[in-house]
């Protein structure tokens, strides 16, 4: 007597639970039941649990009997042919869907060798286990479980070609690889997913050394020359917008060259690329300040006196500027409308991001590093042959994170673009690397990939041989470019009088506290008072209150709210911060007084 | 002694243990100019080992606690084979002392054993002294008459005589601790409560199970140990004043881990070098290197007041003068009413304050000021 469970809910008993298990397993592989139903047996708790809800993950199997898959030779060259689909096949039962709860009762075999009588299930591929993304790592079968994990969420970020229609599109933050190639070595999955479509990397060579440290603690070291000739070029495209936007009363903003009389005008030189509609034209090469789209609005408050009195123009300027670090080139102009009918433009900038010093750049195994040094092409070292490596990786990346695969593809990679083939290299059964190393013996390299390079600067040869390969490399879309900032003297908040916080609003290095601790550590008072002087303030104190008295520029006289004119009034030197801090407390109600005394 | 005349001059400047231990190191044959040479060598490094004045020794202190001790584990260690005997260690043990919480996570005991017992003579039936019994671990069976209802115990007799007990002791104990008949029948003991409902007999039941039987209360575990050719004793839960009582125990060097119980029992002094010692050996255990110096320091502040107070803000931050400084520092509304409503008054004299305020703070080259002849 088994209980019975449909979707959790308590539906009766059954006397053979095993015989009722099978039985609607049958009639699922029968299609007389939907293919989405689950059950298992639990034979702990003796029950059985019917599943037909949403939300299961679910994943196919070869279904097996008596020792053997149901899907034959037949099947497949019905499938090559065309002639059946993969839900033919699950119509047919031949694979099916199990859950979670189903897998329990299921014996599954890695592959068709391994199959007994035991068996219920058979993996379609080993590859299975992997996502789609963990699927586009080459020999993965060769690589440490975490890096395999690094591997694929880094090539989430690699810069390609993300999509054919491009040019129509307003994305936001938007990279493109200048010349994406197709991996010379490549798993299942890049047919599957048609790779060759939208790839995003090149295939680079690339050696195992290092050079004068340039390339510690996971730096690498790229060729100038390789640079020079287009590799890991991008464009960096983003778009800007306007609208003209209507406001109670008839009034709208207009985008428009704005007239010199506008409210908050710039300057001509900011307006210079402008074309007659108010908008910047194509390929215009805009720096920072420079306006994209010019636009007039209206008077904020109708109330506001001064906008009254006088007959000219009280329009705003609200243009869409270039800010602070931005350059480009107007790629595309686009004027529209909305859904409400308003006009509305949008400007793309584009901006060709050459590598420099910085960038980021991985290979598929979770191998990122950022760029050390860009060595001329004659510094680089070089081959017999006159092959000089695009890019130098120091070996001490390898030991400690055992991606072995880093080190199967670069020898793929040279077997591939040596014999002119593609490599497979599909997890759990790519080719193998011990095949990979004698077809590279027959191609006249030394088997195990390493070559005798020449110092570039001296021409003298190497003592150690070195391990050369060519392979899959991914340019991260984290630039420098988008990331460098620095301020001396900036922009400040309106309430604290500090500096602003971030790079968008060219904000200032916070000096912490800890930071500050080491500043005391030291003994250094000047200094540290001098580093805290970002919101120093003079302030007119009253001897006879403490409180912080006002001065009168046009007077050059300063009094006391409080006491009048006829008391001591002393300027003293605070933060603002703390200026600040004491009105907040007065507006408590609570009283903080200054007190003066001589320094001396 | 030997050109004492030359020693007089260094009373002074130098202090007495030093002078006392190059009394006693001098070798026999030495003149007058050697032992002036020593005398002088020795007050230059001690000038040049003294802190100069309006060095930020907190801060230096602090960062040299606090950044070997980002790399510290949150793990308890567990030794094996002794039922739940397990030590704080690490950055939980650490914040334990220095916060100077009540009591620790994991109180401990050293007991040192006097000359014949610390060879291993009588180590069990001691350690049988020192460990907390309950009536629960010397009972072998136990049975409810609900019908007549009373309650039978019968106590396991090898272990009464693990602890010099009989039957009839444990009658008396029974009925000291829970106010009940006890009658004695054979090896049994029958216990007839005066209230018969049965939840009642259940927690007589309970009571009975906890009734104290002989040892230190609070120490739940001992584990005799041998320590370089000599017996201590290691017990879970501490009770300091009772064990240095014992007559086969060393006072000398039996210690807790419990910092707050040495203050009560040795004093002040003792307390203080009780937490640079369990500090070192959180710091020690961990591979670390932290200067003695900066733990005696933090030690010297948690005790200056003479009680144990933790660098907390119930504790040290708030025995600062300054407002501000301790506004800065965890509940600052709380400060600034309390000093609103008592009118108090801040003299801005420390470093944090100045910070807020913006003005050079006065340590290190802010300390020295100027003065005017005459």
């Amino acid at each position: 007597m088994a209980d019975v469970y449909v979707n959790s809910k308590f539906v009766g008993t059954v006397d053979n639970a095993e015989g009722f298990k099978k039985q609607i397993i049958e009639e699922r592989r029968k299609s007389t039941l939907p293919y989405l139903v689950n059950v298992q047996h639990n034979e702990k708790e003796d029950a059985i649990y019917v599943e037909t809800t949403k939300g299961r993950a679910r994943r196919p199997l070869l279904v097996v009997r008596e020792g053997k898959p149901i899907i034959t030779d037949h099947h497949m060259k019905q499938l090559e042919r065309g002639e059946l689909t993969w839900s033919d096949l699950v119509k047919q039962g031949v694979i099916e869907y199990l859950d979670s709860a189903e897998e329990e009762n299921a014996l599954v075999a890695f592959y068709e060798s391994e199959l007994t009588m035991d068996h219920t299930h058979l993996e379609i591929s080993p590859l299975d286990i992997l996502g789609l993304c963990s699927s586009l790592v080459p020999f993965g079968d060769f690589n440490q479980s975490t890096r395999l994990n690094a591997g694929s969420k880094n090539q989430k970020q690699a810069i390609g070609f993300y999509a054919a229609n491009y040019p129509v599109r307003m994305d936001m933050d938007v990279n493109l690889l200048e010349t994406p190639q197709v991996p010379v070595v490549q798993t299942m999955m890049h047919k599957v997913a048609e790779y060759d479509k939208h790839p995003s990397g090149q295939n680079i060579v690339v050696a195992i050394m290092t050079y004068k440290g340039y390339n510690m603690e996971d730096a690498i070291i790229l060729n100038k020359g390789a640079i020079d000739r287009g590799l890991a070029r991008s464009f960096y495209y983003r778009p800007s917008t306007s609208e003209e936007l209507r406001y109670t009363g008839g009034l709208t903003d207009e985008i428009c060259v704005p007239d010199k009389d506008v409210k908050g005008y710039k300057s001509e030189k900011d307006y210079r690329f402008l074309e007659d509609d108010g908008i910047i034209s194509p390929e215009c090469k805009a720096k920072e300040g420079d306006v994209i789209i010019g636009k007039t609005s209206p008077p904020r408050f109708l109330s506001s006196m001064d906008e009254y009195n006088l007959t000219s123009n009280t329009r705003r300027e609200s243009s869409v500027a270039l800010a602070h670090g931005e350059k480009g080139t107007v790629d595309f102009v686009l004027v529209t409308e909305n859904e409400e009918g308003n006009k509305l433009a949008y400007v793309r900038m584009r901006d060709q991001r050459i590598p420099e010093i910085g960038d980021k750049f991985t290979s598929r195994h979770g191998q990122k590093g950022v760029i050390g040094l860009i060595l001329p092409h004659t510094d680089m070292p070089f081959s017999a042959s006159g092959i000089t490596p695009d890019l130098l990786f120091s070996p001490h990346g390898v030991p400690s994170r055992m991606t072995i695969a880093h080190l199967i593809e670069l020898v793929g990679g040279k077997v591939g673009a040596l014999a002119g083939r593609h490599i497979d290299g599909t997890t759990f059964d790519g080719e193998t690397s011990d095949d990979l190393r004698k077809e590279l013996l027959g191609l006249g390299f030394r088997e195990n990939g390493s070559e005798t390079l020449y110092n570039g600067v001296t021409g003298e040869q190497f003592e150690a041989k070195i391990f050369v390969g060519s392979m899959y490399y991914l340019k991260l879309k984290h630039m420098v470019a988008n990331k460098l900032h620095s301020r001396a003297r900036g922009p400040i908040q309106l309430l604290t009088r500090q500096p602003t916080e971030g790079r968008a609003k060219e904000g200032g290095l916070r000096l912490g506290e800890m930071e500050k601790d080491t500043f005391v550590a030291h003994g250094a008072s000047l200094l540290l008072k001098e580093r805290f002087d970002s919101d120093n303030t003079v302030v007119p104190v009253c001897e006879s209150c403490g409180m912080i008295a006002v001065h009168n520029d046009f007077k050059n006289q300063s009094y006391c709210p409080v006491c009048g004119e006829n008391v001591e009034i002393n300027n003293i030197e605070l933060s603002y911060a703390f200026k600040l801090i004491v009105d907040e407390f007065r507006s408590l109600g609570i009283n903080m007084k200054i007190k003066l005394e001589n320094k001396y | 002694m030997a050109h004492e005349e030359l020693f007089k001059g260094y009373e002074q400047t130098l202090p007495e243990h030093i002078l006392k231990d190059i009394r006693e190191n001098l070798p026999d044959k030495v003149n007058k100019a050697e032992v002036k040479e020593i005398l002088e060598i020795t007050q230059t490094e001690f000038d040049a080992a003294l802190v100069d004045a309006g060095e930020a020794v907190g801060i230096v202190a602090a960062e040299s606690i606090g950044e070997p001790g980002t790399q510290m584990t949150l793990n308890t260690f567990h030794f094996a084979g002794v039922a739940e005997m397990n030590v704080t260690t690490g950055l939980p043990r650490l914040i334990e002392i220095l916060d100077a919480s009540a009591a620790p996570k994991t109180p401990m005991m050293e007991i040192y054993l006097k000359a014949p017992y610390n060879k291993g003579k009588d180590i069990k039936k001691i350690a049988h002294k020192i460990k907390e019994t309950k009536l629960k671990e010397l009972i072998s069976e136990f049975s409810i008459n609900v019908l007549e209802s009373w309650i039978a115990i019968v106590p396991d007799k090898k272990k009464l005589a693990d602890l010099d007990m009989d039957i009839a002791k444990i009658k008396k104990l029974i009925e000291k601790g829970l106010k009940v008949n006890v009658e004695i029948d054979d090896d049994k003991l029958i216990i007839k409560p005066k209230d018969e409902t049965l939840s009642e007999m259940h927690k007589i039941k309970e009571k009975i199970k906890g009734v104290y039987v002989s040892g230190l209360k609070t120490i739940n575990h001992v584990l005799p140990i041998k320590r370089e050719d000599e017996f201590i004793i290691v017990t879970a839960g501490t009770k300091l004043q009772d064990v240095l009582e014992l007559d086969f125990v060393d006072p000398i060097r039996t210690t807790t881990n419990d910092v707050k119980e040495i203050a009560s029992v040795l004093g002040i002094e003792a307390a203080r070098s009780a937490i640079m010692i369990e500090v070192l050996k959180v710091i020690n255990s961990q591979g670390l290197n932290v200067d003695i110096r900066h733990i005696m320091l933090v030690a010297d502040i948690m005790c200056v007041s003479g009680l144990v107070n933790g660098i907390t803000r119930y504790g040290v931050v708030s025995e600062k003068s300054s407002v501000l400084a301790r506004a800065s520092f965890e509940t600052p509304l709380k400060h600034i009413i309390a000093a609103a409503l008592s009118g108090e008054e801040d003299k801005l004299t420390s470093v944090i304050e100045n910070v807020m305020l913006n003005q050079p703070i006065p340590s290190g080259t802010g300390l020295p000021k100027l003065m005017m002849k005459d």
